[in-house]
């Protein structure tokens, strides 16, 4: 019993908490530790927007808004106003999941096209008034952020901090910090999956008229994990706003909800463990082609589009897929 | 058999390249210069001739012998002119490539991401961008060579106030540019006791500025016209200032002081000023002019190395990296606080930007006067002032 409980909902996690631990022996300089923070930043809030597009099969091409959002609050109220970095997340969250919420409603009720159309519009507002309201923002040349703090500590990647005796540099604790959000939130989605909630939501992935016959609540349940993804977003926005001590539009703009999509489809829609590789592979892109930068954008619409060609379902259940196969034939050779 | 040789020939290629390499490490080490520049993207305009600049220069210093007898090396990536990607990339000069100096950012975006880092990692930094926040505080590790936008905003009025124009109508993009420009202008303007009586603005995707030229035409009192911006929109209202037929002075900023702006307003332009590097008009500039011998060196050099023209941008770099190149000699090591002390106190140094003369206060080191007043004239650049 316990096993089987075990192998369903915790297995992923320890596997990536598993890779965590292990990782930092594979991290030669701190500009390598810069990039996985940036990759499990970026990795935690496509598991949010799993939520909404691998599980309730909803589109949003503007989440990249809401990651703008959070990230403007808590550099504002850090920065402007001098609020601790805490409540400044957590008021920004709050506040990103009632716009969610008041935007949401009306766009939910819209399908297909016209949903992503939507979507589409939201992140474009947002990056419009960022970009626009100078006197806040700083406009398109964008605005510092200070170093984050938790409970009275300056977390700067720069700083030198002792944790349990051992001395880590910034970056390492950066790392730390972030692992621990990741998994948290991996967790939570996996949680969510499970639940009730999860189940109503994939049921409106498969059919929403099926679903609300059976007496789901589909206006109620899709708002939710709207709400859901883009808190996920507002609080990652806040702790990216932080690490890169500035930020400029360009975190709200269409293109990184475009990149936002393509991890989810890239790692494999509905597969938790599948959008952070997706977020990996696609974070590390510009760094290992950074001698070809005109391939950049040559190499990522090939990918996307060989994914979509080969493995519809994604990076990892594909992979995964061929491997249980494998395990399978030969365990059925033997037998 | 076959594979085996083939693997045996690449083993002993391997081993012969590493061999190469410890004996050239060996030979000296050579001073790192990192560089992040939007080569490709929406501003490579920009990045593209800082490239060309940087690379070209880095060659030919290295073959009179280099710099304290090392020879240079340039690291560079692409920005794509995104700033997180320009911060990301300036993190990996500091960290992974451990560069002694940073020459780069072509953009004002570009530049202001990456100076928390170059503060806390306490690396010289000498940016390419134009914005006046950027040395405005002074950041202890940060400069910049080209002028800033208030010095052109300065520059302008003052060639105004010389003809006699106390009242102006501004119109000005929405972009960092024109907006940034649109402030300076405002404040000088209160400076100088000037007035601006028409304040108008357009978005960089407009493609008719007819009705805000239109009010500013029919505001009382306006004596002249300044436009603020950057990329298509000033070739746009040059040429609606064309067909309204306004008889008044029109100004541009330096932001469009280039040849191709010229092909792109056509006959429009013509009796237009604005404020631009001496790069524009090398031969008119007259004999005694200090800057006339490295300016007319520059173009020559590299239209010849490129085969391209000259952009008053890649000489941004020119100056950038013979800063650096001259602070390191001053300093006599790649010592960090050594250099950037070296650089702050630069002084004299004759570039093709204008002539600078940095100090603890001013990390920039140009003066209004470095800008030159032009006019066109049948469709070509006349030095006026």
């Amino acid at each position: 019993m316990l096993n089987r409980f075990m192998q369903s909902r915790l297995r992923g996690l320890m596997v990536l908490a598993l890779i965590l631990i292990i990782l930092p022996a594979f991290l030669g300089n701190p500009f390598h530790y810069e990039l996985v923070i940036q990759m499990a930043i970026i990795a935690a809030t496509v598991v949010g927007l799993n939520l909404l597009v691998g599980f309730a099969g909803q589109i949003s091409l503007g989440h990249a808004g809401f990651f703008g959002l959070g990230a403007y609050f808590t550099g504002i109220a850090t920065g402007t106003y001098g609020w601790s970095s805490v409540p400044a997340l957590v008021v920004g969250a709050i506040a990103v999941g009632i716009i969610a919420w008041v935007v949401g409603r009306p766009i939910l009720r819209l399908k297909g096209h016209y949903l992503s159309m939507a979507t589409l519009a939201v992140g474009f507002i947002i990056a419009i008034i960022l970009n626009n309201e100078r006197a806040i923002t700083g406009g398109p040349d964008g605005m510092p952020v200070p170093a984050l703090d938790l409970f009275g500590w300056e977390l700067s990647t720069f700083g030198q901090y002792s944790l349990f005796g051992l001395d880590i540099s910034g970056v390492q604790a950066w790392y730390i910090l972030v692992s621990v959000v990741l998994l948290l939130a991996v967790w939570f989605a996996q949680n969510l999956i499970e639940s009730p909630i999860g189940r109503a939501l994939r049921s409106v992935k498969g059919s929403e008229v099926a679903a609300s016959v059976v007496g789901v609540d589909t206006a109620k349940y899709k708002s939710l994990v709207f709400v859901i993804s883009a808190i996920y977003a507002s609080i990652m926005g806040g702790l990216y706003a932080h690490f890169q001590g500035f930020i400029t539009p360009a975190v709200a703009s269409f293109e990184f909800s475009i990149l936002f999509i393509t991890m989810v489809v890239l790692g494999g829609m509905g597969s938790t463990l599948g959008v952070i590789l997706g977020a990996v592979v696609l974070k590390l892109l510009p760094q290992v082609l950074a001698d070809f930068q005109e391939l950049e954008t040559v190499m990522f619409g090939l990918i996307l589009m060989l994914t979509m060609i080969f493995m519809p379902k994604g990076l990892l259940p594909t992979i995964t897929a061929i491997v249980s196969k494998r395990m399978r034939k030969k365990a059925g050779g033997e037998a | 058999m076959l594979k085996t040789m083939m693997r045996r020939a690449g083993k002993c290629a391997v081993v012969a390249v590493a061999g190469l390499m410890m004996m050239s490490a060996q030979a000296a080490e050579p001073i790192k210069i990192g560089s992040f520049l939007s080569v490709t993207g929406p501003a490579s305009f920009l990045g593209d001739p800082e490239l060309k600049t940087l690379e070209m220069y880095v060659e030919k210093i290295n073959e009179e012998g280099g710099v304290l007898g090392r020879p240079l090396e340039l690291i560079h990536y692409d920005d794509v002119g995104n700033a997180s990607s320009a911060r990301n990339f300036a993190s990996r000069l500091i960290r992974s490539d451990q560069v002694d100096i940073i020459v780069g950012g072509s953009t004002t975006g570009a530049t202001m991401a990456a100076v928390p880092l170059m503060e806390q990692a306490q690396v010289p930094f000498i940016s390419l961008a134009g914005a006046v926040v950027i040395t405005t505080p002074v950041k202890k590790w940060v400069f910049k060579t080209p002028q800033s936008d208030r010095m052109a905003a300065e520059r302008i009025l003052a060639d105004m106030k010389d003809r006699g124009i106390t009242k102006i109508g501004l119109i000005s993009g929405t972009d960092g540019f024109g907006s940034s420009g649109r402030t300076q202008t405002l404040e000088v303007a209160e400076q100088m006791g000037m007035e601006v009586v028409a304040d108008e603005t357009y978005s960089g995707s407009d493609t008719d500025m007819t009705a805000q030229l239109t009010n500013i035409r029919n505001t009382k009192g306006v004596e002249a016209v300044l436009n603020f911006g950057f990329g298509q929109g000033p070739a746009i209202v040059t040429r609606n200032y064309a067909q309204l037929g306004i008889e008044l002075p029109f100004y541009q900023s330096h932001g469009v002081a280039s040849d191709s702006f010229l092909e792109l307003a056509g006959s429009a332009a013509e009796g237009l000023r604005l404020p631009a590097s001496p790069l524009l008009v090398p031969d008119s500039l007259p004999e005694d002019d200090p800057q006339k011998d490295v300016v007319q060196n520059y173009k020559s050099e590299y239209e010849a190395r490129w085969d391209a023209k000259v952009s008053t941008f890649g000489a941004y770099a020119y100056d950038g990296l013979m800063l650096a190149v001259r602070a390191i000699e001053e300093a006599g090591s790649t010592d960090p606080e050594a250099v950037r002390e070296a650089l702050e106190n630069i002084e004299g140094y004759v570039g093709v930007t204008g002539e600078f003369n940095m100090s603890p206060d001013d990390h920039n080191g140009l003066t209004a006067d470095s800008f030159r007043i032009l006019e066109v004239q049948n469709g070509n650049w006349k030095l006026i002032d």
